[in-house]
């Protein structure tokens, strides 16, 4: 049962000038989930790596349950860490792997064993205990990375990027898992991706880092529904929102070409008190839709995922062409080549030129 | 066609690379060969049948022909190899480990410094090697053997170890300091099992160059500690071409180190870090 803080922790690896993490301000509270995510080179795994005490905190501190542990060494921060390639101890069996950090910390024989067990039947290992790593499949191979993890009850999980070795099928499969064992184990845990999938559908909130800069941290929800700002818009959701400049502010709403848009009525009410000028905005494809009327475009290409299809429409905008991802119904009778209408029935983010979501 | 062209090629190749075992080959395979000869079948024209006899070896091994004996020479060896060696892998995995692992400041001129010791040639420094020995009472003592071994091994075998250990994924010794495992537990547990292979292939040429050491044997310690090249030497007679007898010596001189080569063998194919990461 732990709470982590971060508080203006920042990281400058040795010969560079620019932060790896500058100032990373975090609550975690008891319990939950907080998924770190961020293209690469963002300062997420460096983030991580400071809490677990693998990487040293420059400036700022680090607390588990409001103990400065900021030059506590990893050993003494009672946390269990899972790694993107796993670090099995090649040297060891199964069950010596997941039985090595009690070992450490002088656990008598017979109970080691019963918590090995235990973790075993949780992840499904049982038949596995007296093999070496090496003769494990990849998703077995991640399980007793997870086991070793879950055997410690430790205060905190750090995960970076436990999935990304696993293909495809199985990474969602073990997500679900993953998410499910979390929640009923209920240890705090911090979780390191660059897959924003796996950010939103695991994460009970989701930090997303730039540059080392923390730009958001919400619920997934929100995080999707009110980006603060065009990086965040842009980088959360799949396919990506659309985001097209165009003119805007003052009295008169905001258009793209004949097609007004719609906005919230807050983010109207703040549009409306600035200077018209040039600003982003930003569209998700579901609110996008082919209609009888709207702004004209060529189709180019229909990406068809059964429940759904995403329809690529080329328009016409500021004397240029304009790509606009649209979400259709599955089946869709749409192809390349097609003429078709676009219009637009949900409201539209608006960020302004520094890239600042207008209407909080 | 070009199966044909391609299956000649190999047949050639691989011809071609049981000539080259031979000729290398040969000269071992005839020393021993001779070591179960008579004298007189050894020195006339080469014969590949004859009446083998375990004489020459009885011979050379209980009758002492120069300073010492076999018995002694072999033991003197075995002290000499054996403690060097550990004392070299004692002195060199901590030094590995700091200048792979955890990398200390400076660490390349440290490396640097460590082959250099190796420029010098040991001819050119026998003189303040012998008058130094002298000193400190070390002449004919298998003390300063085992020094003087040592010292030659230790820079080698810190250059090994160093590449060795840092192929040991960092990862792992990440995860066993977030296990709790302390320095020590992190070497032992995780870090020397990985690289048993490398210790392992370490520790043969160590025992190799050890075991067939002459020139500062000879110099430093011929007679009472002598060892096992020196005893071969002293088969060489003045009375005549003993043949025979000097290949038995060469032979039951040469049987240690391939022992030595084919336990250390058996480690060295394990694979390096398999299955400890992806």
């Amino acid at each position: 049962m732990a709470e982590v803080r971060y508080e203006n922790a920042s990281r400058i690896y040795p010969g560079t000038d620019i932060p790896a993490v500058e100032s990373l301000n975090l609550d975690i509270p008891d319990g939950e989930l907080l998924v770190l995510v961020g293209p690469s080179g963002s300062g997420k795994s460096t983030a991580l790596r400071m809490l677990a005490g693998l990487e040293f905190v420059d400036e700022g501190s680090v607390y588990i349950n409001s103990e400065d542990v900021t030059l506590t060494p990893p050993q003494d921060r009672d946390i269990a860490m899972v790694f993107q390639n796993y670090a099995l101890y090649p040297n060891m069996t199964v069950q010596a792997n997941m039985g090595f950090a009690l070992k450490q910390q002088g656990v008598a024989k017979p109970e080691r064993a019963e918590r090995v067990q235990e973790a075993a039947r949780i992840l499904d290992l049982e038949p596995y205990l007296d093999r070496k790593p090496k003769n494990l499949s990849g998703g077995q191979r991640q399980r007793v990375a997870m086991g070793r993890a879950i055997v410690r009850r430790p205060q905190v999980f750090l995960m970076d990027e436990p999935l990304s070795n696993l293909d495809a099928k199985l990474r969602v499969q073990t997500r679900t898992e993953l998410a499910d064992l979390q929640a009923r184990l209920g240890v705090t845990t911090v979780y390191v991706t660059h897959d924003q999938v796996e950010a939103m559908t695991m994460g009970h909130r989701v930090a997303v880092l730039k540059d080392g800069i923390l730009q958001q941290v919400d619920r997934p929800r929100t995080l999707y529904s009110r980006p603060v700002n065009l990086f965040v818009a842009g980088f959360i959701g799949s396919p990506a929102m659309n985001l097209v400049e165009a003119e805007a502010g003052g009295p008169d709403g905001v258009r793209l070409g004949t097609l007004a848009l719609p906005l919230d009525e807050q983010v109207a009410h703040e549009l409306a008190a600035r200077e018209p000028g040039t600003y982003t905005l930003g569209v998700r494809p579901e609110h996008l839709q082919l209609a009888s009327e709207g702004i004209a475009g060529e189709v180019t290409v229909v990406e068809e995922l059964g429940s759904e299809s995403y329809v690529h429409v080329a328009v016409e905008h500021q004397g240029g062409s304009l790509l606009l991802v649209v979400r259709a119904e599955g089946e869709t009778m749409t192809q390349r080549g097609d003429n078709v209408q676009v219009s637009c029935r949900g409201p539209v983010h608006v960020f302004a030129s520094n890239g600042e979501r207008i209407g909080a | 066609m070009e199966v044909g062209k391609k299956r000649a090629v190999s047949f050639l190749l691989g011809l071609l690379s049981w000539g080259v075992a031979l000729v290398f080959f040969f000269p071992i395979f005839w020393m021993v060969l001779n070591g179960f000869k008579e004298e007189i079948d050894a020195n006339t024209d080469p014969k590949l049948v004859f009446d083998p006899t375990f004489d020459r070896f009885d011979e050379v091994t209980s009758q002492t022909q120069g300073l010492l004996g076999f018995r002694e020479a072999f033991m003197n060896s075995v002290w000499a190899v054996s403690i060097s060696t550990i004392l070299v892998l004692v002195l060199a995995v901590p030094a590995a480990y700091a200048l792979a692992i955890r990398p200390v400041a400076k660490w390349r001129d440290v490396l640097f410094f460590f082959i250099s010791t190796k420029f010098l040639p040991v001819v050119a420094a026998i003189l303040p090697l012998w008058i130094i020995a002298r000193e400190l009472d070390l002449l004919n003592t298998r003390l300063v053997l085992i020094i003087l071994y040592t010292a030659m091994n230790l820079p080698l075998a810190v250059w090994m170890l160093r590449s060795f250990f840092s192929e040991v994924p960092k990862e792992l010794i990440e995860a066993a300091q977030i296990d709790g495992a302390k320095l020590r537990g992190q070497i032992t547990s995780v870090i020397l099992p990985i690289v048993a292979p490398g210790l392992a292939a370490t520790a043969l040429l160590c025992v190799i160059f050890a075991w067939n050491e002459f020139f500062l044997a000879v110099q430093l310690n011929p007679v009472d500690g002598s060892t096992i090249p020196i005893w071969v030497t002293s088969n060489v007679s003045t009375r005549g071409n003993f043949l025979a007898k000097l290949s038995a010596a060469s032979t039951l001189a040469t049987l240690p180190v391939v022992l030595a080569g084919w336990l250390a063998q058996k480690r060295m194919i394990r694979g390096l870090s398999m299955g400890a990461i992806k």
